[in-house]
């Protein structure tokens, strides 16, 4: 790796959003919308909205920076920019690294401002600080864009792209914990949800909602959701390949 | 002579394929060489396979000294594939920029410098995605030309510009080979070839020529290249009579402003 490509890479993403005002303000805007939304459906019920209400402020990030960054990296590849990089001085890292602190500061300004408008303008409740709220959900963020670059390998199009995300998402989200406790589910389901990143995520967000101070368990989680950014932005870079056929 | 780009036996197949049967071919430093052929001929790929982009099937591939594809390579070959490959939601200087900045001691001046050459200095600021297709390779020609590349590979460069534009951008060509840069450019235009100190011609995978342009014309028995071309293409045989011909160990003479005038004398308007 070297800074200043990866200086200058990460420029050049936030400078493509720059030039792209409504992806921008969709991704700022549409989850606070969609919170919402979902404080309204459990208008009278506090506490559902306090249990459901907390777990989005995980889930937004991960699955609109994973969609984001799969069409980014399809378009890279698509477009050729992606064959021209490889026969750069440009290291596969420099460019994932890129996209990982381009997108890693987008997720932040959106979980500030997703935060902001949860505790502030619906008064969710928890125990905890809401800084560690904020550093979960750009953690989960990055994850979801990690997975998003390993996930575009494998699409040849658009069409096959945005289906991904049902196909990596849908599962975390059914068994993460947020339709159902994770306690009661029969083993099988239990035991894949432990190998599911964003189980992680929601326990820690559910930590912090119950705990003044942050937990062993939440600290851990953390490192949980980093540790597989880190193999997911891996099991990407092995996927650039500079000779194809 | 110094040979810049050394191909041996080279064989390439896409999608079970056969693209480059057996392709040896040895160019000279500092030269231009144009690579001629029909649409499907397998210049594109052995372009690729110069810049070490390309999986092979057999053969070898020598750049500068090193196998195609080596790291070190990577800041002395510079690459202009045939779809413009730059982002279209950022500026021609935006997009110059990063691609500068990718190579050490690039400074803005160098940046405006490669946007003046291809001509795109009134559109510096403007998003390649509002530039005509010609404007659009053009910027993407800008990005190749950072980083002071020793060799160029250039897949048809001057598609879809104007004569006045393809002139600027050929001079701009001989200036860098003067300079010391190995030029390989692919080219439909058969004027265009005459400005070429070297042509290699390819059909079906295999070189069926590789001479000067002053050669293959006297093989031909045609002053006019697109007539030339279009003998080799029908009747290869034609091509014995030309002394270079198969044999591509030899170099040909630097005789590139002879044969330049030549070219402009022969041209299809």
């Amino acid at each position: 790796m070297n800074p200043r490509i990866l200086a200058s890479t990460t420029e050049r993403v936030l400078g493509q959003l720059r030039h792209d005002k409504r992806t921008l303000a969709l991704i700022v805007i549409v989850p606070a919308l969609l919170l919402t939304l979902i404080y309204y459906v459990f208008d009278d019920n506090a506490l559902i909205f306090n249990h459901v209400g907390l777990i989005m402020l995980g889930i937004f990030p991960f699955v609109l920076m994973f969609l984001i960054t799969s069409i980014a990296m399809l378009r890279e590849r698509t477009t050729g920019t992606l064959e021209r990089l490889l026969t750069t001085p440009l290291a596969k890292l420099d460019l994932l690294f890129g996209y990982a602190f381009a997108f890693g500061l987008v997720a932040a300004v959106q979980a500030v401002v997703l935060t902001a408008v949860a505790y502030w303008a619906f008064n969710l409740s928890i125990a905890g600080s809401v800084w560690l709220v904020v550093l979960i959900a750009v953690a989960d963020a990055i994850l979801g864009m990690a997975i998003g670059l390993f996930a575009s390998a494998f699409a040849r199009t658009e069409f096959q792209a945005v289906q991904f995300m049902p196909a990596v998402v849908f599962p975390q989200l059914f068994l993460c914990g947020l339709f159902a406790p994770r306690a009661e589910m029969v083993g099988v389901l239990y035991g894949i949800s432990k190998v599911l990143p964003m189980t992680y995520a929601v326990q820690a967000l559910e930590e912090i909602g119950r705990h003044p101070a942050a937990t062993a368990i939440m600290w851990r989680d953390l490192g949980i959701i980093v540790g597989a950014a880190v193999v997911a932005l891996a099991l990407a870079a092995a996927t650039l390949r500079r000779r194809t056929d | 002579m110094d040979v810049a780009i050394a191909v041996d036996d080279l064989v390439v197949k896409r999608g079970g394929r056969l693209v480059l049967a057996g392709v040896t071919a040895h160019l000279p430093a500092g030269s231009i060489t144009g690579l001629v052929g029909p649409s499907g001929s397998g210049k594109t790929t052995l372009m690729r396979a110069i810049v070490g982009v390309q999986k092979i099937e057999s053969g070898t591939v020598t750049v500068l000294g090193k196998p195609a594809g080596h790291p070190v390579l990577r800041r002395t070959v510079g690459y202009l594939t045939q779809a413009p490959s730059v982002y279209s939601d950022l500026t021609v200087r935006e997009n110059a920029r990063y691609f500068a900045s990718l190579y050490p001691g690039m400074t803005k001046a160098d940046v405006d410098k490669a946007i003046a050459d291809v001509g795109l200095a009134d559109a510096a600021d403007q998003l390649v995605g509002t530039l005509s297709g010609g404007q659009r390779s053009r910027a993407s020609l800008a990005c190749t030309l950072l980083g002071e590349p020793r060799l160029l590979v250039l897949d048809e460069p001057t598609v879809g510009q104007d004569p006045v534009l393809r002139e600027e951008l050929w001079q701009r060509f001989g200036e860098l080979a003067a300079n010391g840069t190995t030029i390989v450019v692919s080219s439909h235009v058969m004027d265009e070839a005459g400005r070429c100190q070297r042509l290699v011609m390819i059909r079906d995978g295999a070189i069926i020529a590789d001479d000067t342009p002053a050669a293959v014309r006297v093989a031909t028995g045609t002053d006019d290249l697109e007539a030339a071309f279009l003998t080799l293409i029908r009747d290869p045989s034609r091509a014995g009579g030309s002394p270079g011909i198969r044999d591509t160990s030899r170099a040909p003479t630097p005789r590139a402003v002879d044969d330049r005038r030549d070219a402009t004398e022969g041209t299809v308007a």
